[in-house]
């Protein structure tokens, strides 16, 4: 069962093949089995699980089936759940159990899906390599030696090495398509606004986005279709009616124009993940694209705005791990002042703590203008070029990363890892929506051809992925670790 | 030196909404301590606010009464500061782009001229929780302090003066306008004890004919009109105090302590927080559109000001009456009602300011719980005002209503055979009695000088008043009296 993807799953639950339960089970013992070494989950939650399967399996029964229901999946352990452990990957809130559902978890339960459990990631969202985890390192499947990307290194790997067909990611500045990426999976970032926020542990609030983590496009159209929607509890949720997004999968792509930036395929970009890059281009233009290079003049800036905004917002959103009410609490504070410091100072890691000073400096009286207004300013002028590079094709294509997967420990310097997400990063400031699908190898690791389209576009890129994914095969290349039969 | 004071006020006013502003919580007084407080109050992981539109509306209602600018666009800011009342460690208020823009205030001052105190903002924010610091009832938690997150999230419209006031008296005048303005819009229930108003008052002082201002102190969270201009008169004492001594007032937080009627020093500028405002991005902008802000002007209730001048015009009320009758919604409405039925705007505001503003204040009730309804007021003074029974009868008849003998005031009149008598047939009777049975009053009348008689015949008066038990026309009494007495003479 492992080896199939959600569509199919969902087809063989439907046509009686197994049982929610048995699909449940299976996975469950597959996690049980390969995520020792992998440490793709933070919580696993059986129980949880079983019942959703059991209930999924008597609304079969009852004739009260949806497309989706009784196929599993994994959540990112940013998404609140009700009664269970919402980490966001940090000491801070190891304790933290929810006592409410995101409207994201809301709506996948009402649709029927079984979630196993809570995935790992860099805590808070803040990383590209999963390794700022409190929960330590995610391997990737393709090689245990490479980091899965971050932020949501543990719904890629999860899905990669066939613990689950799918996991709900986060993408704040590349989350969900650079891990993608890294572990040869299909990642959507929707448009900013288009699914909920609510429940979702903010890291950046204008720019945290869920989407979709799954071996197809196809998958990831059905699974935003549950997930999309105005809500009235996230006033940045756009109120505007969800499409079927499977509706218009097979669209022939003859007369797509199709956008290069210019500026993607600069200095530093790996030639192995370009030639795959070009190669993929190749495809679409024999499915009778035509390409032509664009400019994204601001796009040099998009790392320091980036680096000034999403900082600024962690550092208020961040706050409120206090100590007082929820959390981690130090042992025996001396004073309130004691409190704060020691509780905040024991309960963030690193790079949290590092973005937390670089907003609070940015907000700061004196710097405010020079950084965060700027930086809005930039914001807008980026936003700008992608509207502008839509007049004039359907979609921009490039890597989703200038590299694949690299080694558990080999960026040692912030900075190296902040670049990481040259190709992504601009996307969350226009607020674009964008995805990540298997493209080829570099030196036996994954890699990812980004697509992006304007602003609610996401019809349009699943089905400009979903025509690649029917004339390549990448997607379907598995680790060995997923081929691997209990 | 001859010093003047300039007062700026910062007026925080709790909106009547039932529930907070950017959650479904209820915002009810005296609730158990955090039952009243919701995950997005307590600032849980993952929660969002959603902005509540009667917010919105009241403080679009407030910025039209004080005739102010209604900006298009506002937007919510953080102000990010640590402290454990503060459950997201911001408050989400209005920095740059507040809701209501400048406007002005008209008070009334006691030599009865008015004066304008110009606004320079109005914006929304959310109210804090409360750090209860005494030891909790169960005797556990000694040195420990309690939070209570009720009150976290509960709406505020805080109104920003110009330093337009120059003594306490003003400031308290301009706090008691924006009081009754918030009243008369509905928009809050104004209650100072529980904190529904709370002021920040910014006080400095400057050689007379100075043109720049002194340094100014601010005086936090100030809770009564008589604390505000205690608070006032001590630091303007104290500011002058200083500076004649030769030193200097420092910029700086201080708080009123009512106990010891004193201000005492918080904080000083140094130790002020940089709060690091930035839009909040949970929330969009607030747009208004035109037609939005024309439907709230044009369902505007009366406010103090209208109904002050309207009482002078139409009703003919003098200016001391008009603005005393309007200076509550309560007092307005209640009186409005007693004219209503009586049909004489005098007299009904006699007996709402003369009876029975002292009988309220005697039993310390406000004027909405009176036990005389302005109905039985209003039928109270009809008969005054037909003749039907005289004043002395009146306040009989108020008495009785005031404590529930009789529901009405025919009821009343009738019961305790009140109605006055103009029969002079009769009042002659009595009269002829009382001189029969007074006959050495009678003698000493006769014997007194002319012009002393006037005083004398008040003795009789009063007798035949008791003898028709106070239903006697007083004026016919009067009369008939001195004719017979001076027939005597």
């Amino acid at each position: 069962m492992h080896d199939k993807t959600l569509t199919e799953l969902a087809a063989s639950l439907a046509a009686g093949e197994f049982s929610s339960r048995e699909l449940t089970e299976a996975q469950l013992a597959r996690i049980e089995r390969l995520d020792g070494d992998l440490n793709s989950f933070i919580s696993v939650t059986p129980e949880q699980a079983l019942d959703a399967a059991d209930q999924a399996d008597a609304a079969r029964a009852a004739g009260n089936a949806g497309a989706l229901t009784g196929v599993p999946l994994a959540l990112k352990d940013i998404f609140c759940t009700e009664g269970v452990k919402t980490s966001a990957g940090s000491r801070m809130l190891d304790s933290f159990v929810a006592p409410y559902d995101a409207t994201v978890v809301e709506k996948l339960k009402a649709a029927g899906i079984v979630s196993l459990g809570k995935t790992n990631m860099d805590e808070f969202a803040m990383g590209s390599s999963n390794e700022n985890s409190f929960f330590g390192p995610v391997r990737n499947p393709w090689d245990a030696d490479a980091v899965p990307g971050g932020s949501s290194g543990g719904s890629a790997a999860a899905v990669a090495a066939g613990l689950v067909p799918a996991a709900m990611g986060t993408d704040t500045g590349g989350s969900i398509r650079q891990p993608a990426a890294f572990c040869g999976i299909t990642g959507l970032k929707p448009t900013y606004g288009r699914v909920s926020r609510y429940g979702i542990i903010a890291y950046a609030s204008s720019l945290d986005q869920a989407g979709p983590m799954a071996r197809t496009a196809e998958d990831c159209a059905k699974l935003l279709g549950a997930i999309a929607g105005h809500d009235l509890r996230d006033s940045t949720s756009v109120a505007r009616g969800v499409p079927d997004y499977t509706e218009e999968l097979d669209a022939p792509l003859a007369g797509l124009k199709i956008g290069l930036p210019r500026e993607y395929f600069g200095d530093g970009l790996d030639p192995a993940v370009e030639s795959a890059v070009r190669e993929a281009i190749g495809v679409y233009e024999s499915l009778g694209a035509t390409v032509r290079e664009v400019s994204l003049p601001h796009t040099p800036y998009a790392i320091p705005a980036y680096y000034v905004i999403a900082p600024a917002e962690a550092s208020s959103n961040l706050a409120r791990y206090d100590g007082v009410r929820f959390g981690h609490r130090c042992e025996a504070p001396r004073d309130l002042t004691d409190l704060y410091k020691r509780s905040r100072a024991e309960g963030f890691g690193e790079e949290v703590k590092r973005r937390i000073l670089m907003g609070t400096h940015t907000l700061s009286e004196g710097f405010f203008d020079a950084y965060y207004k700027k930086a809005q300013q930039v914001r807008r002028l980026i936003r700008q070029d992608f509207l502008d590079a839509f007049d004039e094709v359907d979609v921009l294509m490039g890597p989703a990363s200038p590299t694949p997967a690299f080694d558990l420990g080999a960026k040692k310097d912030p900075v190296s890892m902040y670049l990481q997400d040259i190709y992504t990063i601009a996307i969350n400031l226009a607020g674009i929506p964008g995805i990540s699908v298997p493209a080829g190898f570099s030196r036996g690791r994954p890699v990812g051809l980004q697509i992006l389209g304007t602003h609610f576009a996401e019809a349009r890129l699943l089905n400009v992925a979903h025509q690649f994914q029917q004339a390549t095969d990448w997607h379907l290349r598995r680790p060995a670790l997923a081929e691997e039969t209990l | 030196m001859q010093w003047e004071t300039v007062i700026g006020l910062e007026v925080h006013v709790q909106l009547a909404t039932r529930s907070k502003i950017f959650s479904g919580a209820s915002t009810a007084f005296g609730a158990d301590p955090n039952s009243q407080a919701c995950a997005v109050d307590l600032g849980l992981p993952g929660v969002l606010p959603v902005l509540n539109e009667a917010a919105v509306a009241m403080a679009v209602q407030f910025g039209l009464g004080i005739h102010a600018e209604i900006p298009e666009v506002s937007v919510f800011d953080r102000k990010n500061y640590f402290y454990p009342d503060l459950p997201k460690g911001y408050q989400t208020s209005q920095m740059y782009h507040p809701i209501v823009g400048p406007g002005e205030v008209e008070i009334s001052l006691e030599d009865g001229e008015t004066k304008r105190i110009r606004v320079h903002h109005a914006h929304l924010e959310e109210d804090a929780g409360k750090s209860l610091h005494e030891t909790f009832s169960d005797g556990m938690g000694q040195g420990m302090t309690g939070i209570d997150l009720n009150r976290a999230g509960t709406p505020l419209l805080e109104i920003v003066s110009e330093p337009d006031m120059r003594s306490a008296k003003e400031a308290a005048a301009y706090l008691k306008a924006i009081h009754s303005i918030v009243t008369y819009l509905g928009i809050s229930d104004g209650n100072m004890a529980e904190g529904s108003m709370r002021c920040d008052v910014n006080v400095s002082v400057r050689p007379r004919g100075q043109a720049s201002f002194g340094t100014r102190a601010e005086i936090k969270n100030v809770n009564s009109f008589r604390f505000v201009e205690r608070a006032i008169a001590f630091e303007i004492e104290r500011q002058i105090e200083l500076l004649e001594d030769g030193g200097d007032v420092i910029q700086e937080t201080r708080l009123f302590d009512p106990e010891r009627d004193e201000t005492r020093s918080m904080r000083t500028k140094e130790q002020a927080n940089d709060y690091r405002y930035f839009p909040c991005p949970d929330l969009l902008p607030v747009v208004l559109d035109r037609a939005y802000v024309d439907h709230l002007r044009d369902t505007l209730p009366e406010l103090p000001d209208e109904k002050r001048a309207r009482f002078q015009k139409a009703l003919g009320l003098s200016a001391y009456d008009a603005s005393v009758l309007s200076a509550s919604r309560e007092m307005a409405e209640y009186f409005e009602a007693v004219e209503a039925v009586c049909d004489d705007a005098k007299l009904a505001a006699n007996w709402v300011q003369g009876e029975l503003s002292g009988a309220l204040n005697r039993e310390n009730l406000g004027i909405q719980n009176s036990p005389i309804s302005a109905i039985q007021l209003g039928e109270l003074v009809t008969r005054v005002k037909d003749g039907t029974i005289n004043g002395k009868a009146a306040k009989q008849v108020f008495q009785a209503l005031w404590h529930g003998e009789g529901m009405r005031a025919d009821e009343v009149i009738e019961a305790k055979g009140l109605k006055q008598v103009t029969d002079t047939g009769a009042i002659e009777a009595m009269i002829d009695q009382v001189i029969a049975d007074s006959p050495a009053q009678v003698a000493q009348y006769r014997d007194a000088e002319p012009d002393k008689r006037g005083k004398m015949i008040g003795y009789f008066v009063g007798q035949v008043m008791k003898a028709s038990r106070g239903t006697a026309n007083p004026q016919q009494v009067n009369a008939l009296l001195k004719e017979k007495l001076d027939a005597l003479c």
